[in-house]
């Protein structure tokens, strides 16, 4: 029996047990979504179709499964760009569909058409336009197998509506077949026996641990090697809620916001063993003085990243959860005490602090909030002053606990992310944490939400300024503040409750305690809006162009 | 230093605007890029001389190689191979130099393909240096057009550089 293209694209999704999408309709995407009417899979209907990349990325890291994204041609299409580049620098498996005008139309400036796949080359693993109806099964086969595999990331399909409209003979292919793709996935034996070497040798070790950790589900690995070899452990922001936050072997993040006990280690460090991690300059900083003294074990999925950035020792490229399952067994079990009582010295010499007294601190709110939930909620965060306190007082003990836009740092990412992990995992605690300038570039989702009957407690710091960016201002431009004020910012309660969110405001520290307990036993959403000080700085800091073990206090 | 690659990619559309792309927005510097058919009408060859340092070039091939239109990158630099280019030139030559003009010719082996009344055209392959040559002989006498294809290049003897025949495995999962 012959179908349409766009219903053969609905079973297809359905042959990927693909539960959901995230979507907004529009003309040429209207064949598939005349399709999805008949189907079981349920779309969520965003408010703008940013807050469905971004949710959808947020449902993919949450799940572990791949998000997918169904949008119009023209502004459907553009306005998925920043959470397509988002997922991409973040390495998130997506499949987007965008309609396109019918072929006959394409090249001819018609109405709602843009060059989608052109816009979308740079910040796709890969994108298809589809030329022939009858292919589409496959390169829909392709784009989900190419998502999730290798390093994932986001893959598009731009389906022109006379093609979406073509009757083709349904069929779903079991295999793929792609000459050009072929990602590695076992380490080379002969280079974990190399690494396994340099790590027997090894007086001071440091495990530097990426996002690589939680996309490929090595959490229980990475602890193993850390707990096996008795070496500290670091995370990038990506890799944050790979390792237990309240391990004692755990230095807490590190780079430009890093604590100076993870800074003070990798610098000093004779072996560093990176994981899943690529070298950003935000974990670098001075790139030349970045652990200087140390031999260097890559391993990484992507073969491009070793020896990007700085020259590697022993490179293996491979998915991280099979090497370190192959190279367990050849590490013998070490005790030697005297570079952990170091990194303990500095630990305790240089803690995270900020001044507990008097006003109500956001840095307070985060430690209240992870002793209420035991370090086991899952904290989305958007992009801001925020997202660093966060990611330093938060001891997140829920593998993939944290759900934040690290390479491409997007404000506005937050509200619909934690909506999207709510959606794929109902039932246990989701937190955002949100700047009121991040929180009002995508706070349309609250209607999402709503509708969706998604239990997301929202906190917003509202210091009613766009806290980085002042602060930076404030370090580098001698605090001549330039386009940061947000005084005409609205009552973000009363804002919740004309969505019919319940919406409470934080005015001092007295209240932290009962009311964030009060919220998190809600049962539907809930939004605070904690008013704290414009002056809270995020701090240490490494000013640009410095080594990170030179930080200042901020 | 100039490297010279040989690239295997589908001949799917766009595959050229994806390579170009990646080479532009990462920096890297293409001395020049010729693109063609080979015997398989599925597969095109490029042949992208790139100018950079051995760090440079491990980059670039590992770029190259994560898309997933390109089949297989070698880097024959420092193999025996054949190289070309082709070059047209429409250079100016009345009566008082078409003589010598002609004699320039027949030295580079270049051939005339078309006369004007005051012009000749001709075309010439050869190597990069070769061409260079002929370009600067008949500079003096007035270029009135020029057009070179960028450079082409096979691996000597019967190695099959490509390994052209390993790439029709598929691989199942």
């Amino acid at each position: 029996m012959e179908i349409t293209a766009a219903q053969a694209l609905v079973q297809c999704l359905e042959k990927e047990q693909v539960e959901l999408v995230f979507g907004y309709p529009g003309g040429t995407i209207l064949p598939v979504y005349d399709a999805l009417h008949d189907s079981a899979i349920k779309h969520v209907l965003v408010r703008h179709e940013q807050g469905a990349v971004h949710a959808a990325d947020g449902y993919a890291r949450a799940t572990g499964r791949v998000g997918v994204v169904v949008a119009t041609s023209g502004p459907g299409a553009t306005n998925l760009v920043t959470g397509i580049a988002n997922a991409y620098m973040d390495s998130i498996p997506l499949v987007i569909i965008t309609g396109q005008v019918s072929t006959g139309m394409v090249g001819t400036d018609a109405f709602q058409e843009v060059d989608t796949t052109g816009i979308t080359i740079p910040i796709t693993k890969h994108n298809y336009l589809i030329k022939d109806a009858a292919q589409l099964p496959r390169m829909i086969k392709n784009a989900f197998y190419i998502a999730s595999t290798g390093r994932p990331g986001p893959v598009l399909i731009d389906l022109p509506k006379d093609m979406a409209e073509t009757k083709i003979k349904f069929y779903y292919p079991e295999t793929v077949h792609l000459r050009g793709y072929k990602p590695t996935f076992r380490g080379h034996p002969n280079q974990i026996s190399e690494a396994a070497k340099l790590i027997a040798q090894s007086e001071r070790p440091v495990i530097y641990a990426g996002g690589g950790i939680t996309s490929s589900r090595s959490s229980a690995e990475l602890l193993a090697l850390a707990e096996t070899i008795n070496a500290p452990v670091t995370n990038t922001l990506q890799g944050l809620s790979s390792f237990p936050g309240d391990h004692p072997l755990f230095l807490g993040m590190l780079g430009l916001h890093g604590t100076r006990a993870a800074n003070l280690a990798v610098t000093n460090c004779d072996l560093l063993i990176a994981l899943g991690a690529r070298f950003d300059d935000r974990v670098t900083g001075k790139i030349s003085e970045f652990a200087p003294q140390a031999g260097v074990i890559h391993v990484d999925v992507d073969p491009a990243e070793i020896g990007k950035n700085v020259p590697v020792h022993v490179p293996i490229v491979g998915d991280v959860k099979q090497v370190l399952q192959e190279l367990l067994p050849r590490l013998e079990k070490r005790t030697d005490p005297s570079w952990l009582e170091q990194v303990c010295t500095w630990k305790q010499e240089y803690p995270l602090r900020y001044e507990v007294e008097g006003a109500l601190k956001p840095q307070y709110v985060v430690e209240k909030l992870d002793e209420i939930t035991g370090g086991q909620a899952v904290v989305a965060t958007d992009v801001g002053q925020h997202q660093m306190w966060v990611a330093q007082y938060y001891r997140f003990r829920r593998a993939g606990g944290f759900i934040s836009s690290g390479g491409l740092g997007a404000m506005g990412f937050g509200l619909p992310a934690a909506m999207g992990a709510q959606i794929g995992l109902s039932g246990e605690q989701v937190i955002l944490v949100v700047g009121d300038g991040g929180f009002q570039m995508t706070m349309q989702e609250l209607g999402t939400i709503v509708e969706q009957q998604l239990p997301v407690k929202i906190i917003i710091f509202n210091n009613s300024v766009l806290g980085m960016v002042r602060q930076l201002q404030k370090v580098y431009y001698e605090g001549r503040y330039t386009a940061i004020d947000l005084k005409f910012n609205p009552d973000f309660a009363i804002l919740a409750q004309a969505y019919g969110i319940k919406g409470y405001t934080m005015r001092s520290k007295e209240e932290v305690d009962t009311l964030l307990s009060q919220a998190l036993a809600e049962p539907g959403p809930v939004l605070i809006n904690c008013l704290v000080s414009a002056e809270e700085r995020v701090s240490p800091m490494v000013l640009a162009g410095k080594s990170i073990s030179d930080a200042i206090d901020c | 230093m100039l490297h010279t690659l040989a690239v295997l990619v589908e001949n799917s559309p766009g595959v050229l605007a994806r390579v170009a792309g990646l080479f532009s927005r990462r920096g890297y510097n293409i001395d020049s890029l010729a693109v063609g058919r080979t015997e398989d009408p599925e597969v095109s060859r490029m042949t992208i001389v790139v100018d950079g340092d051995d760090r440079v070039l491990e980059q670039v091939t590992k770029q190259l190689h994560k898309l997933v239109d390109v089949i297989k990158i070698s880097d024959i630099t420092a193999d025996e191979y054949v190289d070309r280019e082709l070059v047209l030139i429409k250079v100016n030559a009345d009566h008082s130099q078409r003589v010598e003009v002609i004699q320039i010719c027949d030295v580079f082996r270049a051939r005339i393909v078309d006369l004007g009344r005051k012009t000749l055209t001709l075309e010439c392959t050869g190597n990069h240096g070769k061409i260079n040559a002929l370009e600067e002989t008949l500079r003096p006498y007035g270029i009135k057009e020029l057009v070179r294809t960028g450079k082409i290049a096979m691996v000597r003897g019967t190695k099959n550089n490509t390994g052209y025949q390993d790439i029709g495995t598929k691989e199942e999962n």
